[in-house]
């Protein structure tokens, strides 16, 4: 009987295993093949997307396709720009934004509940739909910077990241999170005499490990994403992303293998940046002790 | 003269000098060419020999994925940032000076007289833009598939009737030896579909819009003649010349690799035609009854309502209108230059160049898209009942659906001011 029960369970692990890795493949494929891609030439890349010699190294295989892709457009540049104006505005995000739900969650306050409902309800309003109220706002906007008192922020960092730090996704996640901390910890340490800031910062954020990496992911993909606003208020080179840099490849001719080529290239930072944050979430779980 | 007397002397004329070069006012320019190196430097080479070439005015170029164009020149007229020189999508033309964001130009018309016409903003009776260049479309195909398929080869002076096009798909189709017999680029959307397609409709008998008013798509767009129209498109589908839905790839390569006997594409992608084959044959537009049409007009410059300074930035546009400009555009990209002695400048529109046939094209054939505000939407609402229509969509209906949705979008702008 331990014989089959064991055997069964075997077999339940190896079509388990079987199945995950199908799905990993599937999800791998398309990353697999623009990184072939992007060493191959037009043609043989155009051939190669009817077989499996599109996932495989084979053929015609040269750097040429990124020395092009550089020779286009200043990839460099561009992602310098997008990983600063990414970085910065989740560094933001993460600070104001639990900070935020700190006051929501923790301290009473009165119109507390109205005003989270508020913030809450903005998650239903599309981007789209305040892109150009936000855009005349931006225009006329004053900035004290290396020139003075300036006004108009348009084609700058400041107006990629200031209007992305706070937002009603993430200040919902760390509510949620701070909800589900023992209110034990809490009173203690202001029964100890803890300020709302040294409880926010020595007792609430030291624990907040997992939001911290579950916030920081979603914010760093929809800002190194960002296409609509960069492209509306951005006319200077200088301070274009990533996505906007892209459209550089899509002339009439479409040169296939430089846009795979610049696609591996800009991936790199989001890959870098999920394997970086994978490792803090576990490791925030393992050593904080609280359910993630 | 004291040794103060010669020092000042020296430091006001080196002052006055200096002064000369910083004199230049700055004209800003925005063009939809970054991500092309070629048209980006030959424009630079424009601009840096117009500021060397007088001390009043410095063009200062931006340059722009042509994708995020259009919408950045929205963005920047209503943020009140506009350029003072902006270049502009030709049938795009007639909606950015009704809304405000061009002015007319201030150059001597004289010097345009010999361009093509589809090289000509006009909006309203007056110049509001100019192209160094035309783009024009073609039905490629080889001189061995005509000869196999016992078809006689077209001219300009006597293209294809309708039924000599359709006996030309249907031989290649019994051939069997093509997946398709046409390649008409349904993997390109957008501006494609009108550009290439409704001059088909134009050479039906229909049209966009009623260019008599410019005030309705009704009778032009749904009359007896486009109904004719849309019951033929959608034949093409429906009887296995052409595919509704194409894969991108297959538009780049199919036909150099023999997919298709026939392919529907522009000037822009015939050096690299000519390269895989030795017995290229760029063929005139069928006549489908009411003579043959291609689309006409493509990028041409303007000067921004904004501008401070409408007479450097005209300046600035006469410069370069100048041939060698216009043959360093068509010889480093390819395109059709402007005017004929621009063109015997040039390499392959000179006479008895490998693509001179698509100046006559541009020539003979070439018609606008209607001139008018409304061709912006109309434009995406034609495009979308092509689509619908070629993956089975009843025709009439789809047409009449269209005529109410671009006839709705004109009577909420006030007719455009027509």
């Amino acid at each position: 009987m331990a014989t089959i029960a064991s055997d069964n369970r075997g077999l339940r692990l190896a079509v388990r295993y079987a199945v995950l890795i199908l799905i990993a493949v599937i999800f791998i494929f398309p990353l697999i093949f623009m990184v072939m891609s992007s060493f191959k030439p037009d043609q043989q890349l155009l051939n190669d997307t009817g077989s499996f010699a599109a996932f495989l190294p084979v053929g015609d295989i040269s750097l040429d396709n990124y020395a092009d892709a550089f020779k286009r457009a200043p990839v460099g540049l561009f992602i310098f720009n997008s990983v600063l104006v990414t970085g910065v505005t989740v560094i933001l995000s993460l600070l104001i934004c639990s900070a935020a739900a700190f006051a929501f969650v923790f301290v009473d306050w009165r119109g507390r509940e109205l005003v989270l409902t508020a913030i809450l309800a903005t998650l239903i309003v599309p981007f789209e739909t305040i892109a150009i109220p936000l855009l005349l706002i931006a225009s006329k906007l004053p900035w004290l910077g290396f020139d003075g008192l300036t006004f108009g922020w348009l084609n700058s960092y400041q107006v990629q990241i200031v209007p992305f730090i706070a937002d009603g996704l993430t200040i919902f996640l760390f509510v949620q999170y701070f909800k589900d901390l023992p209110g034990e910890l809490i009173e203690a340490a202001r029964v100890e005499g803890a300020s709302w800031g040294q409880v926010y910062r020595k007792v609430v954020m030291p624990l907040a490990g997992p939001v911290l990496a579950t916030a920081a992911i979603l914010k760093f993909l929809v800002m190194y994403n960002q296409y609509l606003w960069p492209l509306m208020v951005v006319q200077q080179e200088g301070y274009r992303p990533v996505m906007v840099g892209l459209q550089y490849f899509f002339q009439l001719n479409r040169a296939w293998g430089e846009i795979m080529a610049y696609l591996s290239l800009i991936t790199v930072p989001v890959l870098a940046f999920y394997l970086f944050l994978q490792r803090a979430f576990i490791a925030s779980i393992a050593s904080t002790g609280v359910k993630g | 003269m004291s040794k103060f007397g010669t020092f000042a002397g020296i430091l006001l004329a080196t002052t006055l000098s200096s002064g000369a070069a910083f004199a230049q006012t700055t004209l800003s320019m925005w063009y939809h060419g970054a991500g092309s190196e070629q048209e980006v430097s030959i424009l630079n080479q424009i601009t840096a020999d117009f500021n060397a070439s007088q001390s009043d005015w410095k063009v200062e170029l931006q340059a722009f994925p042509q994708a995020a164009y259009n919408d950045s020149i929205v963005a920047g007229a209503l943020a009140g940032n506009l350029p003072d020189i902006v270049d502009v999508d030709g049938p795009v033309m007639p909606n950015w000076a009704w809304a405000g964001y061009l002015q007319p130009l201030q150059i001597d018309e004289t010097k345009i007289a010999s361009f093509l016409p589809g090289t000509k903003g006009m909006w309203d009776g007056k110049l509001y833009s100019i192209g160094l260049w035309d783009a024009a479309i073609s039905l490629v195909t080889r001189q061995s598939i005509l000869d196999e398929l016992g078809l006689r080869t077209p001219t300009l002076e006597q293209p294809w009737t309708k039924d000599e096009f359709m006996d030309a798909l249907s031989k290649a189709k019994a051939s069997g030896k093509f997946e398709y017999a046409l390649d008409l680029g349904t993997a390109w959307t957008g501006e494609w579909y009108p550009y290439a397609f409704s001059p088909f409709l134009q050479s039906f008998g229909g049209d966009i819009i009623d260019r008599s008013t410019y005030k309705t798509a009704e009778g032009v767009l749904n009359g007896d003649k486009a109904v004719e129209f849309g019951t033929w498109w959608q034949s093409l589908f429906t009887d296995g010349y052409a595919e509704a839905t194409q894969d991108p790839a297959a538009r780049d390569a199919g036909f150099n690799s023999g997919k298709y006997a026939f392919s529907w594409n522009g000037n822009w992608a015939a050096l690299g035609t000519l390269a895989a084959f030795d017995d290229v044959l760029f063929l005139p537009a069928p006549d489908f009854g009411n003579g043959p049409k291609i689309g006409a007009a493509s990028w041409q410059f303007g000067v921004s309502a904004k501008s401070a300074h409408p007479d450097g930035a005209s300046k600035f546009i006469e410069f370069a209108l100048q041939d060698k400009y216009l043959a360093a555009y068509s010889n480093g990209i390819g395109l059709i230059p402007a005017t004929a002695s621009a063109a015997a400048m040039t390499e392959n529109y000179k006479e008895g160049g490998k693509l001179a046939v698509f100046y006559g094209l541009s020539e003979k054939q070439a018609l606008v898209r209607p001139v008018t505000p409304s061709y912006v939407v109309a434009a995406k609402v034609f495009e979308k009942a092509l689509a619908d229509i070629a993956k089975g969509a009843p025709v009439a209906d789809t047409l009449d659906a269209a005529v109410d949705e671009i006839d709705a979008d004109i009577e909420k702008n006030g007719d455009y001011g027509f």
